[in-house]
């Protein structure tokens, strides 16, 4: 029987395995932030060892810090303390830091493949459960906890059961105004929130082969949002031309080695799958969320469906959205473009392009965060932030923002976001907030006009 | 480090009877701001328990003085969300031994293992049974027995049987962790990745 490409990047990294329990597996490359490795560090110097490989692991500050007056010392005590503790830890353990203000600082996410630290058939993990993004190469990727993270860096291991492998099927090509984002939303919206829970996702079809580097991160980012470990997508020239070049990337006669054993990720004509699903990409529109999960969602001209269920009337009392109405028109406080999800050149391209020679609405207020040091850059380069500010809007500098609102960037109680994010928990956004997900280009329709919009109207 | 043993609990629960409890409300990301784990038991549910003003809300069930136990018991996909572990550290400083659920989210149960915290999937009928038992009588206990896989709601006698694989199990009822196993086995890491 034929092997699926998950099969194929698994099987190649198992060390051991013990009956009845986990595959010990080997990890390639381990991504490290300021929030979730302290405690690990801290294991690690109780147990009195080092780390394994440093070379390895790679770490960079996103989750926790400010994304304006960087190079000014971070204000928050608690925060700059965990900055510190990185920047402390990755000096005594010997590992790379792309710390505050450094050139290739940003959202983890982001930094690994813009870098070429992710490269197909890997495995990667990191203490962030978006580490899904890196699948988009035809890795295996997933987020751990910290107790994992402290394995890793002291075995370049973790030990996990093999989950079982679900096919995304998307055949045909996406809409106009309908991005990755929507094709995510769309899936997430009809498997819900929990119905990819035990699955490692392999997505295929032309409306997944036809997407960008970028928009291809955007869907394995949000794998996570169906309850899945990860998901992936098989590697072709799209990934090759991407990775070629960059820093970390194969150079020379190991380039040609590498690709020839890239070529072979992909799933058997004859590999078997646990489920398989199949969409058509001429059924999705612009999507956007209305309740307080990710799968709570629809297409941005539908209504929010009526359910009897209380922790479904729940999440509608405190989106204050009404069952059997839209949400079209719903007027809108904050935009938030960034994150792992929607934080990339593309993805700030796309809105600057969108908003172009027009004014942003009065009653929003916009973030717009890069997520990397990289992107920043880029977009500087490109004019972007000048575009902006021209629309009245403003680019802040690289991390995790408003994404999960550790620092400053809070969206204040009641009131409402459109967000390019990955999460509409209750309260993820700043005590109280409440965020409706959709993409770059939904975002800048709402920039616009303030309030929830169809970007088609504008295309 | 090895995790606490985990013996067989007799206790009443704590019911939150709402599904998709998700990460961001077991622990709200504004609470992991601290480099060692320490006090994250303080923030646990932190945005049901406290209004805005930092006072208790009398009618969430951790506030109500009617429930106590080491059972924690909520709805079906439990702990769906971010990979932190504080959330697993939060339960389980705040006195939890056992979460009961009819589903647990991937990532949350393997942390919940890994500290020693003890996650129970049972059927929708069963975890009906279990907050009916409570509804009518707060002290309601279940018996947790990991060695037999089972968990009994007493007020019944209802009895279901929980899967753990065997390592797992093996690893809670000795008390060791993944870390001691894997250093252990240095030499086959070693020659994997000489190979
Ligand atoms: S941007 Fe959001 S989802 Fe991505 S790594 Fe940061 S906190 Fe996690």
């Amino acid at each position: 029987m034929g092997k699926t490409l998950f099969d194929k990047v698994w099987d190649a990294h198992v060390v051991d395995s013990i009956d009845g329990g986990p595959d010990v597996l080997y990890i390639d490359k381990h991504l490290i932030h300021e929030v979730t490795s302290p405690v690990a560090f801290l294991g690690l110097n109780s147990r009195g060892i080092k780390v394994l490989r440093p070379e390895n692991t790679i770490a960079t500050p996103d989750h926790n810090i400010p994304t304006i007056n960087q190079d000014q010392p971070i204000q928050d005590v608690l925060s700059k303390m965990q900055v510190d503790k990185l920047t402390e830890n990755t000096k005594k353990h010997g590992i790379t830091l792309y710390g505050l203000n450094h050139p290739y600082q940003g959202v983890v996410h982001v930094v690994g493949p813009e870098l070429g630290h992710t490269q197909p058939g890997m495995t990667i993990v990191c203490g962030d459960s978006h580490t899904a993004t890196h699948g988009a190469f035809g890795s295996v990727a997933f987020g751990i906890g910290t107790s994992e993270v402290e394995m890793v860096l002291a075995t370049q291991c973790i030990m996990q059961p093999k989950p079982k492998k679900m096919l995304i099927n998307v055949t045909g090509k996406l809409g106009k105004g309908v991005t990755a984002k929507d094709l995510v939303l769309y899936i997430i919206s009809k498997l819900t929130a929990s119905g990819g829970t035990g699955y490692f996702i392999e997505y295929a079809g032309d409306a997944f082969t036809s997407l960008s580097m970028e928009g291809r991160m955007t869907v394995c980012n949000m794998s996570i949002e169906c309850g899945a470990r990860g998901g992936l997508i098989a590697p072709d020239q799209t990934t090759f031309d991407y990775v070629e070049g960059r820093e970390f990337a194969p150079k020379g006669a190991e380039w040609d080695k590498k690709l020839e054993e890239w070529k072979k990720l992909y799933s058997d004509e004859d590999a078997v799958f646990d489920k398989e699903y199949t969409f058509d990409a001429a059924d999705i529109e612009p999507q956007i969320t209305y309740g307080t999960n990710p799968g709570m969602g629809m297409g941005i001209t539908q209504v929010v469906a009526d359910e009897q269920d209380i922790t479904y009337k729940k999440a509608l009392e405190y989106m204050k959205v009404e069952a059997g109405k839209p949400v079209l028109g719903t007027p809108v406080d904050y935009v938030f473009v960034g994150s792992c999800t929607n934080g990339r050149i593309e993805d700030l391209r796309e809105f600057a392009k969108f908003v172009k020679g027009k004014q942003k609405a009065d009653n929003v207020i916009v973030w717009i965060v890069p997520g990397s040091k990289q992107v920043e850059k880029q977009a500087i380069e490109e004019g972007i932030d000048k575009a902006l500010a021209a629309s009245g809007i403003e680019m802040r500098q690289p991390g995790c923002s408003a994404c999960l609102a550790m620092n400053d960037d809070k969206v204040p109680a009641g009131k409402l976001a459109i967000a390019t994010s990955n999460r509409n928990f209750e309260g993820r956004q700043g005590p109280g907030s409440r965020t409706m997900l959709a993409s770059p280009l939904t975002a800048a329709a709402a920039a616009l006009t303030g309030k929830v919009t169809d970007p088609r109207d504008f295309l | 480090m090895a995790i606490d043993k985990f013996v067989t609990i007799q206790s009443p629960c704590v019911p939150v009877a709402i599904e998709n409890v998700d990460t961001d409300q077991i622990i709200p990301a504004r609470f992991l701001k601290a480099t060692e784990r320490k006090d994250f038991d303080i923030n646990l549910f932190r945005d049901w328990r406290y209004d805005n003003n930092d006072q208790p809300i009398a009618d969430f069930p951790l506030n109500n003085s009617k429930y106590s136990g080491s059972v924690l018991v909520s709805g079906k996909n439990f702990g769906s969300g971010s990979s932190r572990e504080h959330a697993a550290w939060a339960i389980y400083d705040y006195g939890f031994r056992v979460v009961v659920s009819s589903f647990f989210a991937d990532i949350f149960k393997g942390n919940a293992l890994n500290n020693g915290l003890l996650p129970v999937q049972v059927t929708p009928v069963f975890l009906a049974s279990i907050f009916a038992a409570i509804k009518n009588d707060s002290k309601a206990e279940v018996e947790v027995n990991l060695d037999n896989q089972t968990i009994t709601l007493l007020a019944t006698g209802e009895k279901e049987s929980f899967e753990i694989n065997s390592y797992k199990k093996e690893c809670l009822q000795k008390g060791y962790d993944d870390i001691d196993y894997l250093i252990s086995i240095k030499d086959k890491i070693e020659a994997y990745e000489n190979k």
